[in-house]
């Protein structure tokens, strides 16, 4: 077959299509959400995936591990009913055991190892790290769901409403805003120590603690400003949008155009400012139980374990490096998972 | 495609004196009304289009809206279907009865709702569904009606084409059954050919529900061609409303003169032989309007007259409206 260079067709090599190669030539493309499409770039970025695989370990191990431990972390293993305080179960160092201990493994009795030795008190001190671990994180995470929860409703309604209310929450957003927080925080988590223990005696919350729940409390009265303002910030220019006008002219009331139009189109902004949220609340908590202000005793937190290491620190150093490094770890990995998370998700940054 | 209308009927929609202020802040505690819409009162019949022309800022969207009130008017009245629009209970009515269809075909779709979540929002917010399979089949249903796939209503907006987009738009405002429509430059930010199909659409689908639109647009030779009357607006007031066919071919305002003057004429013949009028200047700023007849500042007929007082929206013809002091002169 010759070559030619010309324009004519030759319209005998032509076949008409079948009906499989039509269907063939017509390609959908599945429907992407937004969702997918922000963790299809969040697992793309090596860093806050592996900080996101180390917050889930941490997180995991704290929650399971307490459950098959065979010591649990208010137990003074020297202390028995009955026979006088043991000693030698205070202060060991790591993977030393007790006096009794020595005399069952001379006995052939295999006996769980003190990874991390034992405090002042004998008390098995890896599983006290574990438990402050699982304290810490489920303070900043809680706090972080009040702080989301205040702010998103104030921030939200301020914003849509706009004019004189907005006014009127945004000078109020100032003025605890220009409040030095590190003193208002001490302050009220001393005034609701002493004045929320008696009050909760006899109830279940009992049991978590008047110091956990003022520390909420603290939270929530100081640290929604910064997310309600962030969130009033997007919900103003997103109420000028044309959709919301259209839904308006659907007979939409403030609620739904809330609910339905602004939320959603601000929650990238939402997810990541809680998630940098949760080092800072692990942070506040950890230095107000340093300072005594934090949980209740046997109850460990990493802040109040670091505080207690303080008296032995020349000879048991171990004791403040290993919760440090705990909170360092959480903090730092979770502040990358959030930094990751914008990146995926704010659409400001996309290209 | 002229209708007949009976003179005697009564109109769909009456605005009567329809004022629109805007408070604008000019000084630290000053404000000052910016007159967006000042005085304009027309009748739409039911059935009929009405094509709404004017430049850009000149009022035409803030007389859809002040109608359907989103914005609540300053002044004036208006009657939808017999019943005047006062309290918030009648326009919650009003909502289910008049719809909007929007010009940006980006913005008017909220980017985190599917297809299927758009078009059946106004069901879900009025209830008009007895369970989920209803609402399915209604929202299907008004897909194909606009010409869209089925296999669309799962996706999200920003997956269409701008003429896509704009059927996802007018699919939502036909989910009430509304009787009128106000579409405000629906098609202006669409290439022409898909235009003309989106034109055409709406002519069907007047004829097939019955419809009446106000139709807001700066492209006259659009409007003619949908339109059974035309208003002319400037500066917030209204100065001429005809017949489409008497404005396009014996306008009588000056502004109207030089409006029709710049539509593009196919034939070089027709178009050499008509003499463009070229207005001088620019829209003055409605925050300071001028005295009297707004377009006095530009108008080459303008006389001392006109700077004293706003001449009366008066009836020169049968059907023909024009605000001018020396309209019998010209």
């Amino acid at each position: 077959m010759d070559k030619k260079f010309t324009m004519h067709i030759d319209v005998d090599s032509f076949l008409p299509a079948t009906d499989e190669e039509k269907a063939y030539m017509v390609q959908m493309r599945p429907s992407s959400t937004f969702f997918r499409d922000g963790m299809k770039r969040l697992l793309k970025n090596k860093v806050a995936t592996v900080s996101m695989i180390i917050i889930l370990i941490i997180t995991l191990s704290s929650l399971i591990i307490p459950a098959f431990w065979p010591y649990s972390y208010d137990n003074m293993l020297g202390v028995k009913p009955g026979v006088p305080v043991d000693a030698s179960y205070s202060n060991l160092a790591p993977f030393e055991y007790g006096e009794t201990e020595q005399a069952m493994i001379h006995d052939g009795v295999k006996v769980f190892p003190h990874i991390f030795g034992t405090d002042a008190s004998g008390r098995d001190y890896f599983i006290r790290v574990v438990y402050g671990t699982r304290i810490s994180l489920a303070v900043g995470f809680f706090a972080s769901i009040i702080v989301l929860i205040i702010g998103m409703t104030v921030g939200s309604i301020a914003g849509y409403c706009g004019g004189k209310v907005d006014l009127f929450i945004m000078r109020i957003v100032d003025l605890i805003y220009s409040l030095p927080d590190m003193l208002m925080v001490i302050l009220l988590a001393t005034v609701l120590k002493q004045t929320l223990g008696p009050a909760l005696e006899h109830t279940s919350l009992a049991k978590i603690g008047s110091n956990i729940i003022s520390l909420f409390i603290v939270f929530g009265v100081l640290y929604w400003v910064s997310m309600s303002r962030l969130i009033r910030g997007q919900i103003l220019s997103l109420r000028e949008q044309e959709y919301v006008l259209a839904s308006r002219a659907a007979g939409a009331k403030g609620g739904w155009i809330i609910r339905k139009h602004l939320l959603p189109n601000c929650i990238s902004v939402v997810i990541i400012s809680t998630a940098l949220q949760i080092p800072s609340a692990i942070f506040t908590e950890s230095y107000l139980s340093f300072l005594g202000l934090g949980v209740n005793a046997p109850m460990p937190s990493l802040g109040s374990l670091a505080s207690d290491a303080l008296n032995g620190l020349s000879s048991y150093p171990y004791r403040l490096v290993i919760p440090a490094v705990v909170i360092s770890l959480i903090v730092l990995s979770l502040n990358l998972f959030g930094d990751g998370l914008r990146d995926a998700f704010d659409p400001k940054l996309r290209t | 495609m002229s209708k007949i209308f009976d003179a005697n009927e009564q109109p769909l929609v009456d605005v009567r004196h329809l004022k629109q202020y805007f408070n604008i802040n000019v000084g630290p505690l000053r404000s000052k009304p910016l007159k967006a819409v000042d005085d304009v009162s027309f009748t739409i019949r039911k059935g009929e289009t009405l094509g709404l022309v004017g430049e850009s800022g000149c009022g035409k969207t803030t007389v859809g809206r002040s109608i359907l009130h989103l914005y609540q008017p300053t002044d004036g009245e208006v009657e939808f279907a017999g019943k005047l629009i006062r309290s918030k209970a009648d326009i919650h009515e009003l909502r289910k009865k008049a719809t909007m269809v929007f010009q940006d075909p980006y913005s008017s779709l909220n980017p985190r709702m599917t297809v299927s979540d758009i078009i059946g929002e106004p069901l879900d917010i009025h209830k008009m569904y007895r369970n989920k399979a209803e609402r399915e089949e209604r929202i299907l249903e008004l897909m194909e009606r606009v010409g869209l796939n089925s296999e669309h209503a799962s996706r999200y907006a920003h997956e269409f084409s701008g003429g896509q987009r704009q059927r996802i738009g007018i699919a939502r405002a036909l989910a009430l059954r509304p009787d009128f429509i106000v579409c405000d430059e629906p098609v202006s930010a669409l290439d022409v050919s898909i235009q003309a199909q989106v034109i055409n659409m709406f002519v069907e689908l007047q004829e097939q529900m019955g419809l009446t639109y106000l139709f807001i647009a700066h492209d006259i030779l659009v409007v003619r061609h949908i339109s059974d009357r035309i208003a002319v607006m400037y500066l917030g007031k209204m100065v001429e409303l005809a017949d489409a066919a008497v404005i396009y071919d014996q306008p009588l305002h000056p502004y109207t003169r030089s409006l029709m003057s710049a539509v593009p004429q196919p034939d070089p013949k027709i178009a050499r032989a008509n003499r463009r009028i070229v207005l001088s200047g620019d829209i003055p700023s409605p925050l300071n309007a001028p005295s009297g007849c707004p377009f006095r500042t530009r108008c080459p007929h303008a006389a001392p007259c006109c700077a004293e007082s706003m001449p009366e929206f008066k009836e020169v013809a049968s059907g023909h409206f024009v605000a001018c002091h020396r309209v019998n002169e010209l």
